[in-house]
C-alpha cells in the first residue's frame, strides 16, 4: 500500500513537528514534581532554531563521516517512523516484513551516530559509542522478541495489521518490557541522565560532546523523533487502536503517547539511576518479559 | 477454574525469576515465601471448599511456607550476622537466562506430554518443572548457605505443584507430612549454619569442600 504525495507530506510535518514536543513535556513533569517552574514546553524548538544558525566547528581529525552520520541517522529514523502505522489511517508504507526494515533502520541510526561520535577521535565519545552499543544488545533483543510476540498472537508479518489488535493476555508483560527498552533506548533515567554533564557517567550525552551547530540540532531531533516512535509503538502494542473509527483512534494515540511521556517523567524525577553493573540485569528482565509475553501468543494461539 | 490458577501458577513463575535475579538474601527469602503462600492457596481453587481437611492443609501451607519458614530463615541470618548480598556463582543474568530458557523449555515439553484432559490446560506441569529447574539453579549457583536452602525450598514448591495434579487421589495427610518433613528439615540447616559460622566465621559453602583431619 503506498499512500500519495498529500499523504506523505501531511505525515511527514506532523512527525517533525510534533515530535519536539515530548522532551519538553517530561522537563515540565520533571519540574513540576520538583516544584520548580521549568523551562517552557517549546524549549527545544528554541534550541533547535538556535543551533541551526550556529555554525560547525570540526575536529582536524574529523572525516566527512562527522557530518554524514548524524543525517543518516536522522534520515534512518524518520523512515521508520513513516513505516510505523498511525492507528486506522494505517502505515505510509506497508508490506510484508516490514518489521524487519524498521528494526534494521533503528539498528542503523544507532549506527550513524556512533559513527559520528567515533570520528572525532576523543576517548570519551568512543566510551559513550560503547556503551550505547552494548546496550543495544539487548534492548535490540527485546524488541525484536516483543515484534515477534506482535506477529505470533496476530498471524501476519506486515505492522499495520501486527498493531491493530489487542494482544490478549500477555498485553501487561509486553507494555512493561518495552517501556523498559523505551527508557533504555532513549537514554531516559534508569540507564543513563540526560542531564548529567560528567563524562565518565555519561552514555548519549558523551556521544554527542563535541557537535556543534546544524549536526547537533539533528542529533537532538532524532533523539526527540526516536522518543516519539517508542511511545507511539508501546501505545499501539498495548491497546487495540487500529479497528476504531478514526477520531477516538486519535484520541486514545494522543493520550497513551501523553501517559508514555508523563511517566518517563515521573520515573526520572523518582528513580535514581543504576550502577552499570546492573543495567544488563534490568534490560535482561525487559527481554525476559517480552519473551514471556511471547510464549503467551504462543501457547495462546494454539490452545 | 483453569483461568486464576494459571495466572496464579504465572505468578508463581514469575517469583522464580525474581529469586534468580535479586541480589539481596532477603528479597530472596520473600520472593520464596510469596511462592510458598500462592501454592498454598491453590488447592482450594482446585476442589473448591469441599472439606475441613483441604482448608486445614492449605491454611497450614500458607501459615508455614509463608510465614513461619522465612521467620526461621531471617532469624537464622539474624544470628549468624552475615551480609545481605547473594553470592553468585553463576551470575545474575546467566541464571535469570537459564530460569526463562528452562520455563519456556518446561512449556514446550508439557505440551508433547501425554497429559490427562483436565490437566492439559492448566499450566501445572510447566510451572512445576519450571520451579524445580529454578531450585537446581539456585542450588547450584549461589554459594551462601541461605540461598541454596531458598532454592531447595522453590525446588519443593515445583514438587508440590506436581502434586497438585493427583490432589483427588492422595490424601492430604501426605501433603501434611511433606510440610512436616520441611519445616524439620529448615530448622536442621538454621542449626548447621549456626556451626558452619561459628567454625569458619562465613557461610559460604564453598569452604566446606576440602577435606582435613
Amino acid at each position: 500500500m503506498i499512500a500519495g504525495g498529500g499523504a506523505l507530506i501531511f505525515r511527514l510535518v506532523l512527525w517533525l513537528m510534533l515530535a519536539p514536543l515530548l522532551p519538553g513535556i517530561i522537563n515540565k513533569v520533571k519540574a513540576w514534581v520538583a516544584g520548580r517552574r521549568g523551562p517552557p514546553v517549546l524549549q527545544l524548538y528554541y534550541d533547535l532554531a538556535r543551533l541551526w544558525q550556529k555554525s560547525v566547528v570540526m575536529s582536524a581529525l574529523a572525516s566527512p563521516g562527522f557530518i554524514i552520520g548524524p543525517a543518516v541517522a536522522w534520515v534512518a529514523l524518520t523512515g521508520a517512523a513513516l513505516l510505523l502505522p498511525l492507528g486506522p489511517a494505517g502505515a505510509l508504507f506497508s508490506f510484508r516484513g516490514d518489521f524487519l526494515l524498521m528494526i534494521y533502520l533503528l539498528a542503523l541510526s544507532r549506527f550513524g551516530t556512533a559513527w559520528a561520535a567515533l570520528e572525532t577521535g576523543s576517548a570519551f565519545e568512543g566510551m559513550g559509542a560503547a556503551r550505547e552499543v552494548s546496550y543495544a544488545v539487548l534492548t535490540e533483543a527485546a524488541v525484536i522478541t516483543a515484534i515477534l510476540s506482535l506477529s505470533v498472537h496476530s498471524g501476519s508479518t506486515s505492522l499495520a495489521t501486527m498493531l491493530a489488535p489487542s494482544v490478549g493476555a500477555g498485553v501487561v508483560l509486553l507494555a512493561a518490557g518495552l517501556f523498559i527498552v523505551l527508557l533504555a533506548e532513549n537514554c531516559r533515567v534508569p540507564f543513563d541522565d540526560p542531564n548529567t554533564h560528567l563524562e565518565l557517567t555519561m552514555v548519549h550525552e558523551a556521544m554527542v560532546l563535541d557537535h556543534s551547530g546544524p549536526p547537533l540540532a539533528v542529533i537532538l531531533h532524532g533523539a526527540s523523533m526516536k522518543l516519539l516512535f517508542f511511545a507511539l509503538l508501546l501505545t499501539e502494542a498495548v491497546l487495540p487502536v487500529g479497528n476504531l473509527a478514526p477520531m477516538p483512534a486519535a484520541g486514545i494515540l494522543v493520550a497513551g503517547v501523553l501517559a508514555v511521556t508523563v511517566g518517563v517523567g515521573l520515573v526520572e524525577s523518582l528513580l535514581a539511576r543504576l550502577a552499570f553493573r546492573r543495567v544488563p540485569l534490568l534490560l535482561t528482565t525487559a527481554f525476559i518479559l517480552c519473551l514471556f509475553a511471547l510464549l503467551l501468543a504462543w501457547k495462546g494461539g494454539a490452545a | 477454574m483453569s483461568e486464576p490458577l494459571n495466572l496464579l501458577i504465572g505468578l508463581a513463575m514469575g517469583l522464580n525469576l525474581l529469586a534468580l535475579g535479586s541480589s539481596r538474601l532477603l528479597a530472596v527469602i520473600r520472593a520464596m515465601s510469596v511462592q510458598g503462600m500462592v501454592l498454598g492457596v491453590m488447592p482450594l481453587m482446585i476442589v473448591g471448599l469441599s472439606g475441613w481437611n483441604v482448608l486445614f492443609v492449605a491454611v497450614m501451607t500458607v501459615v508455614i511456607k509463608g510465614f513461619f519458614i522465612p521467620g526461621l530463615l531471617r532469624r537464622a541470618m539474624r544470628a549468624a550476622r552475615i551480609t545481605r548480598e547473594v553470592e553468585p556463582i553463576i551470575d545474575f543474568v546467566p541464571s535469570l537466562l537459564l530460569g526463562a530458557g528452562g520455563t519456556v523449555a518446561a512449556v514446550a515439553l508439557a505440551r508433547v506430554l501425554p497429559l490427562l484432559p483436565e490437566h492439559a490446560g492448566t499450566l501445572l506441569v510447566p510451572g512445576a518443572l519450571a520451579s524445580v529447574l529454578t531450585g537446581f539453579v539456585l542450588l547450584i549457583g549461589r554459594a551462601k548457605a541461605i540461598s541454596q536452602v531458598c532454592g531447595y525450598l522453590i525446588l519443593e514448591n515445583g514438587i508440590y505443584l506436581f502434586g497438585l495434579l493427583l490432589l483427588e487421589a492422595t490424601p492430604v495427610l501426605v501433603e501434611f507430612g511433606v510440610l512436616l518433613d520441611l519445616t524439620v528439615g529448615i530448622f536442621v540447616t538454621g542449626i548447621i549454619m549456626d556451626r558452619i559460622q561459628r567454625a569458619f566465621d562465613s557461610l559460604d559453602t564453598r569452604k566446606l569442600t576440602v577435606l582435613r583431619e
